[in-house]
């Protein structure tokens, strides 16, 4: 059964179309990665996905519902995590996890139960009193994974889950989803530039650019297609090898002035 | 609701958490009230119009809470790209609920500001003459707070990055509290002022909280009471529409 669904997903802004009419599906359980340059669309599709934008023309289907008129049940279906931290850093980790628990509407004794053991499961189980803002940068993804759990979803959406993080984090990551996807089923999503990780974690990967789906497969298949030996040549052959210099947003003067808020971590 | 009360809960955390934070925004009120109060208070005896720092205390009190309620307000704009709020876009939760905890806990964080401040001020001499209404002024107190937490969750709303903030202090909130009579009496004044003075509705809450604490007042508890209400109304409305349309 396909839990994700996209059918001819568009969204206009203006008069600049950041995604084109894309469809794809993702079969429940399955582990899918979303590739694509600075620029391509990535971005504004998993928030599509996620009720966090409207699209502009098109259907999208989770878990049998529609994310534009089922909204609500759509989002007890799925978790994201985002690129940048959403947490709270002045809350301790058992916090954060206990107000996701609430939004969610789990029940006290369920969710505190819950707590716990996702805690264990990534290994945060002796900071779960501490302030998030004596977190590392590894540790907040971990704890986001944990709390994005909670409420049991279905999908898991990630995006770019390892940027920043160092070798050792990034494998014990990667390592907990797919404990979690062969133990529970639980589908994953995720974008990413390391392509590396995409090859050896995800089952099918999608390549956008410009707003359309290039090409999709599994890794072998993209790189028969594209008669190279790896997924990163792959996308690079299909995408270009030009720099695509990006227009700096106000994301990004947010991200530099957070870095100099907070300082380095 | 529950959704309302974490929310709320959540700020109140926040907020009892940072002590360098709380006692950093004591200071400019106090300094307000320490050398303006003590500052003026000669001149202004002699122009026959009593105690500087009695009249002081409720505007330096307004003060407080106009800022803080703006600045918890204004969070919003980092909040919701680093911040629990982007989470709680995903969740199944109404973005009503969200405002509306949100600003209640932003109000009731500026509001303890306030009666902080009201402590400072009897150390430093002020003295209410009815202390048994001292209860309504805190009402008082609670409906300005929640008027301009509402009104900063409204600019907020529409702002995608920290670059306005400067210009609505300077531009916006800068004027409301000067021009509000938190530090001068509202009679006879020139009539360009006259005219300002009576559109900012922080007029109307500190006039509400004078006229509750000293008895002096301009225009009359009920009308202050009346334009609270109806203005925290609308901006709470507005609050509300705007943060609706936030997108990520």
């Amino acid at each position: 059964m396909d839990i994700i669904k996209v059918n001819g997903l568009t969204k206009k802004f203006k008069d600049f179309t950041a995604v084109d009419r894309i469809s794809f599906a993702v079969p429940a359980g399955e582990i899918f990665a979303f590739l694509g340059p600075n620029g391509a669309g990535k971005s504004t599709t998993i928030k599509m996905l996620t009720t966090l934008l409207r699209p502009t023309e098109g259907k999208i289907e989770l878990n049998g519902f529609d994310t534009v008129r089922q909204s609500a049940e759509v989002r007890h279906s799925f978790s994201i995590v985002f690129q940048d931290p959403s947490l709270d850093d002045e809350l301790t980790a058992f916090e954060n996890m206990e107000f996701h628990g609430v939004l969610y509407g789990l029940d006290k004794t369920l969710r505190r139960q819950r707590i716990k053991e996702l805690l264990a499961f990534v290994e945060l189980t002796d900071r779960q009193s501490s302030l998030v803002k004596t977190f590392s940068g590894g540790m907040k993804r971990r704890l986001e994974i944990a709390r994005g759990l909670l409420h049991h979803p279905k999908i898991l959406f990630l995006d770019e889950p390892t940027l920043g993080l160092d070798p050792q984090t990034r494998n014990h990551m990667w390592s907990y989803l797919q404990t979690l996807n062969q133990r529970e089923g639980i589908t994953v999503f995720f974008t990413t530039h390391y392509m590396e990780e995409a090859q050896r974690v995800a089952r099918r990967i999608a390549i956008i650019d410009h707003g359309k789906i290039v090409a999709s497969g599994t890794s072998e298949e993209l790189t028969k297609k594209t008669s190279t030996a790896t997924l990163e040549e792959a996308f690079l052959s299909l995408t270009g090898h030009v720099i695509r210099d990006e227009e700096v947003g106000h994301l990004d003067h947010m991200r530099m002035r957070r870095r100099a808020w907070t300082g380095r971590r | 609701m529950k959704t309302i009360y974490i929310l709320w809960l959540r700020q109140i955390k926040r907020y009892a958490r940072s002590k360098s934070r709380l006692v950093g925004s004591l200071a400019q009120p106090l300094l307000f009230l320490l050398a303006l109060g003590y500052g003026f208070g000669p001149v202004f005896q002699k122009a026959g119009q009593g105690d500087y720092l009695e009249f002081l205390a409720p505007g330096i009190i307004g003060m407080t809470i106009i800022f803080t309620s703006i600045f918890s307000g204004m969070e919003l704009i980092w909040d919701r790209q680093f911040g629990f709020l982007k989470e709680t876009m995903a969740a199944p939760v109404s973005r009503l609920n969200i405002m509306i905890g949100r600003t209640l806990g932003g109000a009731t964080v500026a509001t303890l500001q306030g009666l902080i401040v009201f402590i400072i001020a009897m150390i430093a001499g002020f003295r209410p003459l009815n202390y048994w209404q001292i209860p309504a002024a805190v009402l008082i107190m609670l409906g300005i707070a929640v008027l301009f937490t509402a009104l900063g969750t409204a600019i907020a709303s529409q702002l995608e990055d920290m670059q306005g903030f400067q210009l609505i202090i300077n531009f916006l909130v800068m004027p409301l509290f000067f021009l509000s009579g938190a530090l001068f009496p509202l009679q006879g004044l020139p009539s360009g002022l006259a005219v300002v003075t009576k559109l900012d509705p922080l007029s109307y809450g500190i006039d509400a909280l004078r006229i509750l604490l000293i008895n002096v007042g301009t225009f009359g508890l009920w009308p202050d009471v009346t334009v609270l209400v109806v203005v925290t109304v609308a901006f709470v409305a507005l609050g509300s529409y705007f943060f609706s349309k936030i997108q990520i």
